[in-house]
């Protein structure tokens, strides 16, 4: 028998006991459909994830900070009170030194000479007052660090301009209306004025062109963004009248590596930074908890369609094999004509696998439909504070890894019936009387 | 002379095992000449089908040897055993075993199917075959809506599509009324006469017998009488190859 004829004659035969094998594939379809939803819900959060990881910073920067003499982790109890520590703004995992040591120029040195780094800049945070067009009323606003390789999720214009010496920001589609700009567009190339106080209680403002208008996202939801030159004056600004001693001390840095590195050549870096002295962490960190928190949860959803598909695979095994009960004469004299058993068992496998593919594919195609349906409907209202977010998203890949599972497990369950049947005698599947 | 085309050598064949065991064939040497129709005859129960199954290629016997063509049949694989049935055999049963939800069509391809010829080559010759039959028109009926004697002559075509040289016939007529029967049977030995296929009936039905060239007698497993028909359509040939000596023996050993 030809392979053709083989996969044409398993297919024939599904249909020939149409509401049993209908029932069958619903029961697969079950599984396949939820299957498909769980792992759309994965590859929706995890893609919106990666787009924001360009948001939050470039992938070849980490932060770093310095261990206080007296750090301790928090599980360690109580810490000493020490004078000269800064408690870091910075948010980590659980476990992380919140407590951390003043970086100075010859901490900035030093971490300039550690093999591996290529770049190191102090994080200069600014505290912005408030931000206004043209003599209007003034808002409250939040400064974000930019640096360069970071994309921001722009609704309009462009990402700010880490070389260019005027003053640039990206301010956030919320600040629109307020600021008095019709849409998006209407704000670029507007200037605004940003205003900060030092140390002394005087008021600086800054004249600042609108480059960018930034979608709110999980990275930067309603900061503005500087580029370097504005960053950097207004980090002047706030430190008026602070003497030198005191106007180099940060809390943070951030140090660029080769952005070819391997995961094992940032670790080895983190482990050189680590013995000097300083405590680093890469976007990637950053996110790594919540992306395994969305994975684990992903995972248990998918056990529990993988149990639906085993469930489902059971009622193969049985309507296989009430198929095989009553399709013995029809082997038997298939094999008296001289099929073969490998044939006969192949013919009973591909109908399993078959069904098994009818059952996958109307699931997840159905699967698909559905869950674009239910992302579209909650983006418009539960999820519309994170716009770029598809909840339920698909990508071929796993599509097809789906199907071809559930084909897997359509012939695992196949092969019991399909033995069976090659294993049948002809003498005694044609005897009557 | 030629080998003949089918020859049981000493065949046993016991089912069960110890204090159950049956032997359905007890020794039973038998040759068959290609061309000539013959009848194993029997009651119900005395071995025919065994006998039938054994010969063709279907069921190992317990003892003894099957020769297919002067080949010992036991030196074959079972792709070489299949491909032997499929391209020298054709099966006619009692019951009809067509596919009642496929096409008399579809049901006639399938011997084409499992030997692997190609889609339009495997139409043509089962049209022919149907035609050769006269259910050229029933091409595309179902085959649970045929009458008795259609389906039976569809299970005809089925045999003959991969132009067999050896039909069996186990009781062809067994659930036909007598007439659809007689047309059946009349089909069967112009299919002996005009194209020398090989025609192995089993029956317990003495009138059909008397139609084949040789009558072969079984009872409890032992062929007891082997007789020719001088008055059968191909008696002439049959006389001139005439090889009674394996009849002769088991006849002796019955007595
Ligand atoms: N699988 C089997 N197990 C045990 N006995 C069997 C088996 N098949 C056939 N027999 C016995 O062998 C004998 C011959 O059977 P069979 O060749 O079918 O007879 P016939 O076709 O002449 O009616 C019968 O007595 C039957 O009961
Ligand atoms: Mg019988």
């Amino acid at each position: 028998m030809r392979p053709a004829d083989l996969v044409g004659a398993a297919a024939g035969n599904t249909f020939r006991s149409k509401t049993r094998t209908i029932l069958t594939i619903l029961a697969i379809f079950v599984g396949a459909f939820t299957l498909t939803i769980t792992n759309g819900l994965g590859t929706g959060i995890n893609r919106y994830i990666d787009d924001t990881v360009a948001a939050m910073g470039a992938d070849d920067v980490m932060t770093v900070t310095k261990v206080a003499e007296n750090a301790t982790d928090d599980s360690d109890g109580p810490r000493e009170y020490d004078p000269d520590a800064i408690v870091s703004e910075r948010e980590g995992p659980p476990g992380t030194t919140n407590v951390v040591a003043p970086i100075g120029p010859a901490e900035l040195d030093d971490l300039a000479g550690i093999d591996g780094v290529v770049r190191v800049q102090p994080v200069k945070s600014v505290d912005v007052d408030s931000i206004a067009h043209e003599g209007g009323t003034e808002y409250e606003i939040g400064i974000g660090g930019f640096v360069s390789g970071m994309r921001l999720q722009l609704a309009a214009g462009e990402q700010p301009d880490a070389a260019a010496s005027g003053y640039e920001v990206v301010i956030p589609d919320a600040y629109l209306d307020v600021l008095g700009f019709d849409d998006a567009d209407a704000a670029i190339d507007e200037p605004v004025t940003l205003a900060v106080t030092d140390a002394e209680r005087t008021r600086h403002e800054l004249e600042a062109t609108v480059v960018g208008v930034a979608e709110a996202s999980l990275g930067t939801t309603s900061s503005a963004v500087p580029n370097e030159a504005l960053n950097d004056a207004l980090f002047a600004a706030q430190s008026t009248g602070l003497d030198a001693s005191q106007r180099d001390i940060y809390s943070q840095a951030t140090v660029w590596f080769d952005p070819a590195s391997t995961a094992d050549e940032i670790t080895a870096l983190q482990d050189r930074l680590d013995d000097a002295g300083y405590d680093s962490t890469t976007v990637a960190e950053r996110l790594g908890a919540f992306k395994s928190v969305i994975d684990g949860i992903v995972l248990v959803l998918n056990a529990f369609a993988i149990i639906a598909l085993l469930a489902a695979s059971f009622g193969i095994v049985n309507t296989l094999l009430m198929s095989v009960q009553e399709r013995t004469r029809e082997i038997g004299l298939m094999k008296a004509m001289g099929m073969g058993s490998g044939k006969v068992f192949g013919l009973f496998s591909l109908e399993a696998v078959f069904i098994g593919f009818l059952g996958s594919a109307i699931g997840a195609g159905l699967g698909m439909v559905v869950g674009s349906a239910i992302s579209s409907v909650l983006g418009g209202r539960l999820l519309a504070d994170l716009p770029g977010l598809t909840l339920i998203a698909f990508d071929p890949v796993s599509i097809v890894v789906i199907i071809v599972l559930v084909m897997g497990v359509a012939f695992l369950a196949g092969t019991l019936p399909a033995v069976r049947a090659a294993r049948a005698d002809p003498v005694e599947s044609l005897r009557y009387e | 002379m030629t080998a003949p085309i089918l020859s049981a050598r000493d065949v046993r064949k016991s089912y069960g095992r110890g204090a159950n065991r049956f032997d359905a064939l007890k020794a039973v040497s038998l040759d068959i000449r290609e061309g000539e129709s013959i009848a194993i005859v029997g009651k119900s129960g005395s071995g025919k089908s065994t006998l039938m199954h054994v010969l063709a290629l279907l069921d190992q016997p317990t003892d003894g040897t099957v020769e297919l063509a002067g080949t010992d049949t036991r030196a074959l694989s079972g792709a070489a055993l299949n491909r032997a049935r499929n391209q020298t055999f054709g099966f006619v049963f009692q019951q009809f075993f067509l596919t009642p939800n496929a096409s008399v069509l579809e049901n006639v391809m399938l011997p084409l199917k499992i030997a692997g010829v190609g889609r339009a080559e495997r139409r043509r010759r089962a049209l022919e075959s149907l035609e050769q039959l006269e259910l050229g028109d029933k091409a595309k009926n179902k085959a649970v809506n045929l009458s008795g004697g259609q389906k039976q002559r569809t299970v005809i075509a089925r045999a003959l599509v991969n132009r067999p040289r050896v039909i069996f016939a186990d009781e062809p007529t067994g659930n036909l009324d007598t007439a659809t029967g007689a047309v059946v049977e009349d089909i069967l030995f112009d299919l002996n006469r005009e194209h020398g296929i090989t025609l192995i009936i089993v029956t317990h039905d003495e009138e059909l017998a008397e139609r084949c060239d040789r009558r072969v007698h079984i009872r409890d497993g032992l062929i007891v009488d082997v007789i020719e028909n001088p008055t059968a359509t191909k008696s002439a040939d049959a006389e001139s190859a005439s090889e009674p000596e394996a009849a002769a023996t088991a006849a002796e050993r019955a007595a």
